[in-house]
């Protein structure tokens, strides 16, 4: 399943050691989540009752992939009547093939894409440039992530690690452009660079928020204009969307936009939010000639399958879960190795690409439920993580954690021998001292960062024994 | 069978077993019939913010958002204000020249503006549009409750027009506005129903803006640094 060159569990322990000694990086990103935490809060406040609207958008994504076969079949009905073209792809390597099969019909050379994790997920970037075509992210963060050459480091926010002088630097080394520290100037450089990149694409690659069934549009929803110019000025257009993304109805919009820009950034709604019908109709003026709808499943039908775990497919990415993760935190979007962080990211990914190369997110977790409080559609986050790993050890058991639990349970059976084990332990612990924190510690996860819990000087049953015999 | 065939197959595989209603993990909140969930946002207007309960109410929200959001709200007696604000404005910024389309509120106030004009219908060039200082709409309604602009390709004389130039102004009416996100949705399918969507619409809530570096405030990542509203 695994298509990383380093197992993504050695990978992650490696990175998150790092990051999370890394003061500055930590107060970096402590600095800008406290900034979401107040627009977020205070615009959620507004509400006249966020619970009972959260209780509303759980039970609207409940409804939508019950039938979520009939909305798709809908949307394709709709869509199609106004000239667009669907596609369906069940695996990564299909949706690349659509998308190039595309590019080559219209002998393309530019590209330019506004934001789309799913392209992130299969990887449509590299194979691009592999290819030799000009591509190019418009997307302000995305485009800095390119230049860089590191993925978005959170699927909001794609490089909210990175300072003003390391954005400075970046642009003088790649566009040559004269250092400045000013946020305004540096999103000024973008903008010039980019805004011939959109008249002069042949193709423009969206992603989307929405889809919805009852109309055939495509929603999506960004702050920058970026997306509405990649989907203007081109003259084809694709859009690439994981299948699960339906609304069953328009007017669904009018709860889950406002939702959506209250947990993601706490705005009131997010600068354009944009239904997309079809390619430019008869007397419209601009637009693209095609339209091109790819609908990628990459293993969501496997998650749908999961009626346990099935409401982690309500996700509407507002990266909340992040924000508000003491994990997230801590160790960092990078750290993660997928295209979605933190506790969602962790849920998911050994769902689409496999549950022992995975399993190990669902274990970086302190089980404090906060994801799970601030999810808009209220996905039970916290639990699947704790469904993972019991999913993880139910497919394949661990010989030595097996080992450990069997010796465990021989023990604690045998009253007698249970009691002279803590006396030896409590005789033995002082010659820890000589072992730790070298290799022949045997507790050296622990003691790295801990200090191991001294035996106590007389166990339960001896003061029990003791207090009984007064 | 084809791809499509076999999506489907599993996702009515996956359907076969039910997943629990949401609001049942731990919580003590007791779940809508699922009937009412169907047609829950007709409901789901009494969750939201409040946007006040008449139309002045409406305006006065619409303004407190505008001026949060940093777009210009000017309001204004009739077209003839309308004009003579544009050109003081026009002289203001120095425009040169500028972006519109034919509709009876936009073709008077381009003329009034006395630029060279290059109008939408029927097509124009993205790199003479990209050229000019401002682009000039109508809209199809505007919301108190969220502060946005909601226009389409029809009424806005196409996809472009709207983000590309620098400088976005929206002439309106003050019966435009609608109280909600609700209402405008409702406007919105009562305006273009079934089958008559233009292939864009889209709700314009301030000017062009990021957060991307530092997650500090830029307007006009992309789209217009400027958007100003003339309500009549």
């Amino acid at each position: 399943m695994s298509d990383v060159a380093i197992a993504p569990r050695a990978q992650f322990f490696e990175d998150a050691d790092r990051i999370t000694h890394d003061t500055e990086h930590r107060r970096r990103i402590q600095t800008a989540m406290g900034k979401y935490y107040v627009s977020r809060y205070s615009r959620q406040a507004l509400f006249r009752n966020w619970q009972e609207a959260r209780q509303t958008a759980a039970e609207t994504k409940w409804a939508a992939l019950k039938e979520l076969d009939k909305h798709l079949e809908a949307f394709e009905r709709n869509a199609t009547a106004r000239g667009t073209q669907v596609h369906w792809t069940s695996t990564g390597e299909q949706a690349r093939q659509v998308i190039v099969d595309i590019i080559r019909r219209h002998n393309a050379r530019r590209i330019v894409k506004s934001k789309v994790m799913t392209s992130e997920e299969i990887h449509l970037n590299q194979l691009l440039e592999q290819l030799g075509y000009d591509v190019i992210e418009s997307d302000l963060g995305e485009y800095i992530q390119q230049l860089k050459g590191e993925p978005p480091y959170h699927f909001v926010f794609p490089c909210m690690h990175l300072s003003r002088e390391e954005i400075s630097d970046l642009f003088e080394n790649h566009l040559g452009t004269a250092q400045t520290h000013d946020p305004e100037e540096l999103t000024m450089i973008a903008r010039r660079v980019l805004r011939q990149k959109y008249i002069d694409a042949d193709i423009g690659i969206t992603g989307a928020n929405f889809v919805v069934a009852d109309t055939g549009m495509i929603s999506i929803t960004e702050n920058e204009g970026n997306a509405r110019l990649t989907a203007a000025l081109p003259r084809v257009m694709i859009t690439l969307v994981g299948i699960e993304k339906v609304l069953p109805k328009f007017s669904d919009l009018a709860l889950f936009l406002p939702m959506l820009a209250t947990a993601g950034t706490g705005q009131p709604l997010t600068g354009y939010n944009t239904m997309y019908a079809g390619p430019k109709q008869p007397g419209e003026s601009d637009g693209p000639i095609e339209w091109h709808v790819i609908f990628l499943d990459n293993n969501r039908t496997a998650l749908l399958a999961d009626p346990q775990q099935r409401d982690a497919l309500h996700c509407i990415r507002c990266g909340a879960c992040l924000n508000v993760c003491p994990i997230f935190k801590n160790v960092g979007g990078l750290s993660y190795g997928t295209t979605y962080q933190g506790p969602i990211g962790s849920v998911i990914t050994p769902h689409f690409r496999g549950l022992q190369d995975w399993k190990h997110l669902s274990g970086a977790s302190s089980l404090c439920g906060a994801c799970t409080e601030t999810c808009p559609v209220k996905i039970d986050l916290h639990h699947h993580l704790l469904h993972n790993r019991r999913n993880a050890i139910d497919e394949k058991r661990g010989f030595l954690e097996g080992m450990l639990w069997r010796g465990f349970t021989f023990l604690i059976n045998r009253p007698k021998l249970f009691s002279l084990s803590i006396k030896l332990g409590r005789l033995f612990q002082p010659l820890h001292a000589l072992v730790k924190g070298t290799i022949f510690d045997p507790a050296a996860a622990w003691t790295k960062s801990r200090e191991l819990p001294e035996v106590a000087h007389e166990s339960f049953r001896d003061y029990w024994k003791r207090r009984q015999s007064k | 069978m084809t791809e499509r065939e076999k999506i489907f197959t599993r996702i009515r595989d996956a359907l076969k077993t039910q997943a629990p209603m949401p609001g049942h993990h731990g919580s003590s909140h007791k779940p809508h019939a699922i009937s009412e969930a169907r047609n829950a946002i007709a409901g789901a207007r009494q969750w939201l913010p409040d946007p006040g309960a008449d139309s002045a109410a409406w305006l006065e929200q619409f303004q407190k958002l505008s001026a949060e959001l940093k777009t210009v709200v000017h309001l204004c007696n009739d077209e003839a204000d309308v004009h003579s604000k544009l050109r003081e404005l026009a002289l203001a910024e120095g425009w040169r020249k500028v972006a519109a389309h034919r509709h009876p509120l936009i073709s008077p106030a381009a003329t009034a503006i006395a630029l060279p004009a290059l109008e939408t219908d029927g097509g124009y060039d993205a790199n003479e549009m990209a050229k000019c200082d401002v682009g000039i709409t109508a809209c199809d309604a505007l919301v108190a409750q969220t502060g946005s602009i909601f226009l389409t390709t029809r009424s806005a004389g196409g996809r472009a027009l709207s983000v590309l130039p620098p400088h976005h102004v929206v002439i309106a009416h003050r019966d435009q506005l609608v109280p909600d996100l609700p209402a405008a949705f409702e406007l919105m399918t009562r305006l273009y129903g079934e089958n008559q969507w233009p292939s864009m619409s889209t709700l314009i809530t301030g000017p062009s803006r990021t957060g991307d570096i530092e997650r500090i405030l830029v307007l006009g990542a992309h789209g217009p640094r400027k958007l100003t509203v003339f309500l009549i």
